[in-house]
Parts: structure tokens; sequence; C-alpha cells
């Protein structure tokens, strides 16, 4: 609980985790809050012209190109940006910690083996790949989930790694094995919740990341597609009338901006709580 | 350090050779067929298949692997699909603009990121400080896409600085050097903040302060260079993620460089262009790691080269 007393003490980190709550909320509560639906073309949405209209009381932040509410496709938009968030950060999180943890703990080969293949990955430019991935297999959820926690899992394997190698030679890990502990009641009882601080702290700064990745992949075109609302497809859409209709751009930008700056600001204070090697350094 | 030298340069070259089959290995296994964009989307069943002859992309792909492979231990990189030019020569072309846009990025980044990282670190734990790292971390958490079209809109489009997009002026390269800048300078205000703290805690500062110091000639000359070596290294870091954030900079601004290529090639499953971008990519990533390593000591002498 030390935990949460640190966080209630550091008030710009309260305010980042009360804003990325109220994300989840809307997200969740999306089909309630959302005053009309994402997909419904209004016929009193466009002007006489055709042109979107900027925001206005019955629009509260004004109308798309094709007359939708821009409010109602942007609270469904964080429910997709938040299912990336979640699927892609846990997927590279987990595999991450299988592959640091397994590198870290086993000698010889194996290690070898996996470090060579996250060296490998470090040095893959992770956005052209995962732009090139996704334009070729076609712009579906899944695959981006997928590709943004392949390009997220060198990172976590290397800090897992690291950890674990600087764990696995300290005394009480030798006290365990000279006791007849086996490798698995030492990696699961001994060195996982040892982990578990970095972990937590990687999961929460990965979730800022992950969201980013997929609004750069969607402002692209090649993440989620249009109709499914989400805030890079819907800036991807807009952006040719920046100039007159700026709301298209802006409100869906600042939205991502946002969510991964509240995640950021909670991920950085508990990474001042959690982190062994910062302690007392801040 | 020369035998540390050898054999780092044996590991990128490994390192780049995997690189290389996996990357070509996965674009081939991937469902996109680029005889059918090659040919066109009006051409016939016979058409394709004459394109995908033309290419070589009939024979199997083992074969097609180790002639590429092979190729490449030349230093050939092959011919573009699209506009039948050899890829280095189309990557030579476009990579003046994308290193001119390089160095104005992290101009802008060093600035931008030791200014405010250094106000920040002297003026630790104050209201200042606090405000600094929360800018500095809405650079970081805002898409590169957001920072280049709120730039455009304000600078260029109302205010009506700087024109939109272009290239061959130095008024073209000042805002997509400062969106990738503001994005690097976010992190490096808070490195720099970090290493200004540090060295705000050595002796020797202590000592220049107890002399009594002009607190400017103490800030300039001792804590500024002691603080900026980390930062040196982490430009080598930043030279490899830098080649990821240009398909998007340079996309918003019309950019000619390597970004807007790559963003081309990918749209037409140009794959040679995309096999080149990647290694070429690569090689940036590994030598900048390279260097920032080689810098470390110069920076900590108790880090040993090993």
């Amino acid at each position: 609980m030390s935990v949460w007393r640190g966080l209630v003490r550091r008030p710009v980190a309260m305010v980042g985790l009360v804003v990325a709550f109220a994300f989840v909320v809307v997200a969740i509560a999306a089909p309630l809050i959302a005053p009309y639906s994402p997909q419904e073309q209004f016929f009193d949405g466009l002007t006489l012209e055709g042109a979107p209209l900027p925001p206005n009381e019955r629009f509260l932040l004004g109308t798309d190109l094709l007359g939708r509410d821009l409010l109602s496709r942007m609270i469904y938009g964080a429910r997709t940006s938040l299912i990336v968030g979640l699927f892609a950060n846990g997927i590279a999180l987990l595999a991450g910690t299988l592959i640091g943890l397994t590198a870290g703990f086993l000698r010889g080969f194996v290690r070898s083996i996996l470090m060579r293949a996250t060296d490998l990955m470090m040095a893959f430019p992770a956005l052209i790949l995962a732009i090139t991935i996704a334009a070729l297999v076609g712009p579906r959820l899944e695959i981006v989930i997928y590709v943004i926690a392949l390009v997220n899992t060198g990172p976590v394997a290397r800090v897992v790694y690291a950890e674990t190698t600087s764990l696995a030679e300290r005394e009480f890990i030798a006290a365990e094995r000279a006791i007849g502990a086996g490798t698995a009641r030492i990696l699961f009882r001994h060195i996982l919740p040892h982990l578990l601080p970095i972990l937590i702290v990687w999961g929460t700064l990965g979730i800022s990341t992950t969201v980013l990745f997929e609004a750069i992949l969607s402002y692209l075109g090649v993440g989620v597609r249009p109709p499914e609302p989400s805030w890079g497809n819907i800036v991807f859409d807009g952006q040719s009338y920046f100039q007159t209709a700026p709301w298209l751009v802006f409100f869906p930008g600042f939205a991502v901006a946002l969510l991964a700056l509240s995640v950021n600001l909670v991920g950085d204070a508990l990474r001042d709580l959690l982190d062994p090697t910062l302690r007392g350094r801040h | 350090m020369p035998a540390y030298l050898a054999r780092r340069l044996v590991q990128a070259a490994l390192i780049l050779l995997g690189v290389a089959a996996i990357t070509y290995l996965l674009l081939y296994m991937l469902p996109a067929d680029p005889a059918r964009m090659v040919a066109g989307r009006s051409a016939g069943k016979e058409q394709v298949e004459m394109v995908r002859m033309q290419l070589g992309l009939d024979r199997p792909i083992w074969e097609q692997f180790g002639s590429y492979m092979w190729k490449l231990l030349q230093g050939d990189l092959g011919r573009s699909y699209l506009q039948r030019v050899q890829v280095t020569e189309l990557l030579g072309a476009r990579l003046p603009a994308s290193l001119l846009l390089m160095v104005g990025a992290i101009f802008c980044e060093l600035v931008i990121g030791v200014t405010l990282g250094m106000i920040a670190g002297l003026r630790r734990g104050t209201a200042v400080d606090q405000t600094l790292m929360v800018v500095a971390l809405v650079f970081i958490s805002t898409p590169q896409f957001v920072i280049a079209l709120s730039l455009l809109y304000v600078f260029a489009y109302w205010l009506g600085w700087f024109s939109i997009g272009g290239y061959g002026e130095f008024q073209h390269l000042v805002l997509p050097s400062l969106t990738l800048g503001l994005l690097g300078g976010g992190w490096y205000a808070r490195v720099t903040r970090s290493s200004v703290i540090e060295v705000l805690r050595q002796d020797f500062i202590r000592t220049a302060r107890a002399k009594g110091l002009d607190r400017w000639r103490i800030v300039l000359v001792h804590i500024l260079p002691n603080a900026v070596l980390p930062i040196i290294a982490m430009v080598g870091i930043d030279i490899g993620y830098f080649m990821g954030s240009i398909v998007v900079v340079e996309s918003v601004f019309g950019w000619p460089g390597i970004g807007q290529l790559t963003w081309q090639a990918i749209q037409q499953i140009d794959i040679p262009i995309i096999m080149g971008v990647t290694l070429l990519s690569a090689c940036a990533i590994v030598l900048g790691n390279l260097l920032a390593d080689l810098v470390a000591p110069l920076i900590d002498p108790r880090i040993k080269l090993r």
C-alpha cells in the first residue's frame, strides 16, 4: 500500500490516474455516453455545400466529412485505443518476460540463442517493420495488435533479462539452490516476485507506447480500417481539410496525446516509487 | 580497443545479415502479391504471370532468397519492381534530404532538451522543475503527426510564417525539424535533468562553489559539459529511432527523403526498396548503438569495453 500512498502524495500523478481512469470508463460505457451512433450520417450534419460542421449545440465537437458526430466517433475510438493498449501491451509483456526470464536464468546455449534473437529484434526498425507488415497483411485490428506486440517484446525482454541475471547471482538464490529448490520453484516463487515492480512500471509505460503506435498506424491508413472509428484514422480522414475543418484533426489528436500523457504520468511516478535502481536518486 | 572494435563490427555484420534474412522471408510469406501490383489492377491473369516471370518471382522462394543474399554480400540491393532502377541509386538520391532533416532534428532536440533539462535540474524540486518535466512528457506523449499538423496549422496556415510543405529552402526545414526535435527534446530534457542532478552532487561542484566562483561560470564550465555527455551517447541510439519517425514526418510535410520513398514503396509492395530501407535503418541502429557504447567510457571511466 505504500505505493498507493506514494501516488496520492504526487498530485500530478493522481491527475494522470484520474484522467486515464476516465478514458477507461468512457470506453467501457461508450454506448451509454455517446450522444449518437458513431456510424450514423446526419442530413443536418453537413452544410448546404456539403462541408463538415464546426462544434455547435447539436454536435458538440462538430461533424466529420460524412456528417457523422465527431464526439460519438471519438468515444468509440477510445475503445479501439484501449483494446490495442491492453492486448498488444499484454502480449508484449508476457512474451518479453518469458524470453527475458528464460534467457536470464538459464545458462549456455539457450541463453545465447535467446539473447542473440533479442539483439536481432532490437536492430529492426520497429516502425518501418510494423507499417510494412500491417500494410501487406491488411488493416485489421488483430493484425495491428500482433504487430505492435511483436515490436514491443524486444525491449521488455531486455529489461527482464538484465534484472533476472543480477537476481540470479544473489545469495538468497544460491541458498535456495543449496537447499535443493527446483528451477521452477526458484523462478516463480523467488525471481518473478522480485521482477514485479519493474513489470508494473513497464506495463504501465507500455500502454502509452502501444496507444501511440496504434494511432500512428491508423493515421497512415494501415491500422484500424474505417468505418470502425479510431483516433488515428479520424485524423487520417480529416487531414486534407485541416485548414477549413481543424477540429477533425485536433480533437482526436489531442485525445491520443492526453491518454498517452496521463498514462505516462502514472508510469513515471510508479517508476520513481518502484524501480530499485532509482531509489533515493530523485 | 582495436580488437573490441573488430569484434563489434563482425557482430554488427552478422546482425545485419540476420535482419536481411528474416525481413526477406517475412515479406515473401505475407499475403501480398507484388506481381499483381506491378501489372496493375486491370491486368489479366496472363499479364500478371508475365510480370511474375520478369521479376523472377516464379522461381522457388529458396532460390530467390539465395540469389538475393548472394547479391547482398556484393553490395547489390537489387532493382525496384516499379521504377526499374537500382535500389542503391534510389536510396543514394534520397539520402541527402533525410540527412539534412536529421541534422536539423538533432540540432532542435539538443537545444530544446538541454535547455529544458538544465533549467529543471538546477531548480530541482521547484514548481519550475515540475512544470518543465510535464512539458517534456507532453512532447513525448504527442504523436508526431499531431505535432506536425499543429505546427503547420499555427505557423504555416494561421501566422503564415512558413509555407506548407516544400523542399529546397531553409524555411522548409524548420517545421519538420521542430516536429522531430520536440519529441526527442522531451526525452533529452529528462536525461539532462537527471544528469545535472547527478553532477550537482559531485565534490568538484562543492569545491567550485566554495572557491566562490561565479554562478554562471559554474553552470557553463563545470555543470554543462559533464551533464551533456550522456546525451551524446543518446544521440547514437536516437539515429535508429529517427529512421522510423521520418516515414510519418516526411509524409506529412512532403519531404523528398528516405521516409517518403519508404512509404511509397510499402503502398506499392515494392519489396526491394522496402528491403533496402530496412537494411539501411538496421545499419543506422547497429552503428548508432556501437557509437553509444564507444562514447560510454569517455563519460564514465569506470566503464570498460569488453
